[in-house]
């Protein structure tokens, strides 16, 4: 796991920070703007002038007469290329983005309509637009060759044609990047809403949508709001007649495991101009630690509805996709459409996992597994990685 | 974070157990009630379940109450999910309807150098002016064709054996690549053909227009002669150089072939699929025989046993699937055709299997003389003296008055399975179709009497038992989901 925060070792500014956002940049890397750029100072190296910030990595090299920042001890791996949000005092550093990570994910803001039994990023009813904000400015110090970009809440819909607008800039600025949105769709429910997202105009921007169930009962319960399935459906049918590219995204847990066929069914008999459905394990953090009981359930107890879904979605021509499992866990033949899909900075492996031969493959854990995970965890032998040769 | 925050499942059920119903039909099968839905979407139900959908006693808390609703079978009064999904699921299998003729056959020459004692329509003749389509004609024809406001236009030239007139083929597809230019339609051509007569020219003609080959193979080399008789005995010698001669130079996807049943193949039906195997031909149509034209006057028809015909489809049908096990890619078309309907809501098109019927509005006939009829049996009536479904002559009618004509009116509305007596409260009613040609050949009207109706009888026995298959053989199961979703 690799940390994204942290508070720094030292700092030295006359005046609070003017921005929050900051392109870190290097001797190597220089370009002539210098606005919103932080300089990361080598080792006796002189600081160069007009810069906004200066960033060393060990408080002994302070720099004199220039506003600085010495990285907390975790976050001392940042570099050239990559963006961080300061404090207007300088104490507290966030990573936003990772040159190298193909894992960027940007959280827009943490208020949502939902209170998901195993939410990874439980809700919080407070104004946050900050993010919204901060987010604009990341996509302005972004490279136009920068190949992909996800946003995430909370519930970024909330903030309507701002939404839009943000969309807009990324479309414009980073013209390759794939652009991923998470939402729980119920804002698509108005026709107008869903034909403005489509109007965003970009091929490249794909929304995902959870849903668990295949009637209203067990996807209100889940998502724990009356109406929901109700909204989310007639969004994602409103996201498909205009012409918007949709993915389902389905959480395995205990309430969804033993209804993934009946969800498969309806989703592959209504919902079947999808581009793809995501079948996604658990992770282990925020309401998911609190609801253990409601919502753990090992994934070698359902492999059979596992199975049984990705083939009434697949063989009927719906692309399906499982995230987030072990492949030790997985039935061999669905090993071609398991996805790598956990975060870098969130995943880790078991001890177990040294001697795997397919671990290079495999999803990985999230870190937060350590609070629970499967009994089936083993290695894999080099002779049975064959499997991964059909992908 | 407080747990005591989430709210029981109950929370979340039916606000009160005042179900509506929606559209369904039932069918007792095994001791069990199927249950369809307005598009066909089925689910299996107890006794003792059915009765109480039937009489709505249904609490909210029912695990039964959880499927229903997932099948749009029940609703609560406020909800409209489940009826913009069933209207948007009804609008998507019907979406042909706005398209119209999609189909359109030139029979560019009755004549044919076979003499098969089932044919309905062929000719052994050496005389051209008469028995050949003349250019004038088809120019017409494709006036015809290209007035359909259908987005896909597909030619299929059919005889007699098409390929005696291959000129005219040669001057009808150019022809009409040269129209499309301005139309800009998806345009593809077919030659119905016995692959006899196929030369060098005429398929490095087919490569250059990308034209599909279908042929007709009835199986062992044995079985096949004797149904199709022709100067030399060598009719499945032809047939399969041929096929093979248009897989290498055509692409293995431009050739596919049917099979005519008859009462020798019906013990055959293994050695059947393995010749199509052999010719590396990944499906097979196993088809009834058809009761027009020469085949009910020379009774071969009459001799012909339902029942031993449903055998043969079950144990073709069994060896499929057997063969698919085995990792072996082979299709039954029939059964494909019907478990799209079943599984998913796309509307495969097969022209004897929809509803309304796809009579003219899905496929049109285009006699060598210029008769338009409304289909190919229709043709095959009006051979054997009966004009029922001549639509009007190229020369003398309009669009206008071929597309509205009572002749093809008439058919479509009275054969309409929702409204159709029988069809209307049947439970297979969404797999099935119309097809009032059949039904006026065998029993005088366009609508037929369902209970002694045999187009009934087979399709009934054949839904029974691919939701058997489909419901209790895994294996079966597996292949039937891929099948409905090619």
């Amino acid at each position: 796991m690799i940390q994204l925060r942290g508070r720094a070792a030292a700092f030295g500014l006359k005046h609070p920070l003017s921005r929050a956002v900051w392109l870190i940049v290097d001797r190597d890397t220089m370009t002539p703007q210098r606005r919103g750029r932080a300089y990361l100072l080598r080792k006796d190296e002189d600081p160069p002038d007009g810069f906004g910030l200066y960033l060393i990595k060990d408080p002994d090299d302070a720099p004199t007469g220039v506003p600085w920042i010495a990285l907390p001890p975790l976050l001392t791996y940042v570099s050239a290329g990559d963006v961080i949000s300061v404090s207007a005092t300088g104490e507290y550093l966030r990573v936003l983005w990772r040159r190298d990570s193909p894992n960027n994910s940007i959280l827009l803001t943490e208020r949502c309509d939902h209170y998901c039994l195993m939410c990874s990023q439980p809700p919080k009813e407070r104004e946050d637009d900050w993010l919204l904000d901060n987010a604009r400015e990341l996509i302005r110090l972004l490279p136009p060759s920068t190949p992909g970009i996800g946003f995430t809440g909370g519930e970024p819909t909330i903030y309507g044609e701002r939404l839009f607008e943000l969309l807009r800039l990324c479309r414009n600025l980073l013209p390759e990047a794939e652009v991923h949105v998470l939402s729980n769709g119920r804002r698509f429910s108005d026709y107008g809403f869903a034909s403005d997202w489509a109007g965003v105009g970009n091929p490249r921007m794909m929304v995902g949508v959870p849903l668990y169930g295949a009637e209203p009962a067990l996807h209100d319960y889940v998502v724990q709001a009356r109406g929901a399935f109700e909204e989310t459906v007639q969004g994602i049918v409103n996201l498909g007649e205009a012409g918007a590219r949709t993915e389902i995204r389905v959480v395995v847990h205990r309430q969804t495991a033993p209804a993934l066929p009946e969800i498969a069914e309806f989703i592959a008999r209504n919902l079947p101009f999808v581009e793809q459905v995501a079948l996604m394990g658990l992770e282990m953090i925020g309401f998911a630690r609190a609801n253990m009981e409601e919502v753990w359930i090992d994934p070698i107890d359902y492999q059979a509805e596992l199975r049984e879904a990705v083939s009434l979605l697949a063989r009927r021509g719906v692309r399906t996709m499982i995230y987030n499992h072990q492949l030790c866990l997985v039935d061999r033949e669905l090993w071609p459409i398991t996805v790598r899909s956990i975060s870098d900075w969130k995943n880790e492996y078991h001890p177990e996992c040294q001697e795997c031969a397919v671990k290079e493959r495999c999803g990985g854990f999230f870190f937060s597994a350590k609070y629970r995970h499967s009994e089936g965890i083993r290695a894999i032998p080099a002779e049975d990685s064959r499997a991964l040769l059909q992908v | 974070m407080s747990p005591s925050k989430f709210k029981e499942p109950r929370t979340y059920q039916a606000e009160s157990d005042d179900w509506q119903l929606l559209p369904f039909r039932f069918e007792r099968m095994d001791g069990r009630v199927l249950v369809t839905n307005m598009v066909g979407e089925h689910l299996f139900l107890e006794d003792a379940e059915f009765e109480r959908l039937a009489d709505k006693s249904l609490p909210v808390d029912s695990p039964l109450v959880r499927r229903l609703r997932a099948k749009h079978l029940i609703r609560q009064p406020e909800e409209r999910t489940p009826l913009s999904l069933l209207a948007l699921k009804s609008r998507t299998r019907n979406r042909r309807l706005a398209e119209s003729t999609g189909l359109h056959i030139f029979v560019v020459s009755l004549r044919c150098e076979h003499s098969c004692p089932y044919c309905q329509v062929s000719r052994q003749s050496q005389d051209r002016d008469r028995y050949d389509m003349s250019l004038e004609t088809a120019e017409r024809g494709l006036d015809m064709a290209f007035r359909s406001p259908s987005a896909q236009i597909k030619i299929e030239f059919q005889g007699g054996e098409p390929l005696l007139n291959f000129g005219l083929i040669e001057e009808v597809v150019c022809e009409a690549e040269r129209r499309n230019s301005r139309f800009g339609k998806r345009l593809g051509f077919v030659i119905a053909t016995n692959l006899a007569l196929l030369s060098d020219e005429i398929l490095e003609f087919c490569a250059r227009h990308d034209i599909f080959i279908s042929t007709s193979l009835d199986g062992p080399a044995d079985l096949h002669n004797k149904n199709r008789p022709r100067p030399g005995r060598d009719s499945w010698e032809r047939a399969v150089e041929g096929i093979r001669r248009v897989r290498e130079t055509l692409g293995v996807d431009h050739v596919s072939a049917l099979m005519t049943t008859t009462r020798a193949s019906l013990d055959r039906v293994r050695e059947i699929v393995d010749t199509y195997l052999e010719l590396g031909l990944r499906g097979i149509f196993l088809r009834p025989l058809s009761p027009y034209g020469f085949a009910i006057k020379t009774k071969s028809y009459s001799a012909y046993e339902a029942e031993r015909w449903l055998d043969f489809y079950r144990e073709g049908l069994a060896y499929i699937l057997e063969l698919n096990r085995q990792g072996v890619d082979m299709t039954e078309y029939f059964s494909s055709v019907i478990l799209k309907k079943m599984l998913t809501n796309t509307e495969p098109g097969y022209v004897d299997l929809m509803s309304p019927a796809g009579i003219g509005i899905g496929a049109i006939v285009y006699n060598y003389d210029g008769s338009v009829y409304a289909s190919d049996e229709g043709r095959m009536l009006a051979e054997m003296g009966d004009e029922t479904f001549r639509l009007g002559h190229l020369t003398t009618d309009t669009y206008e008055e071929i597309m509205t004509s009572e002749a093809l009116l008439a058919p479509l509305e009275e054969s309409f399975a929702p409204s159709a007596p029988m069809c209307s409260d049947c439970a297979f009613e969404p797999f099935c179709g119309s097809d009032p040609v059949y039904h006026y050949a065998t029993s005088g009207d366009f609508l037929g009497r369902k209970p002694e109706s045999d187009f009934c009888r087979r399709n009934m026995a054949i839904f029974r038992h691919l939701l058997d298959l489909y419901e209790n053989d895994e294996a079966a199961r597996q292949v039937f989901l891929g099948w409905a979703g090619r």
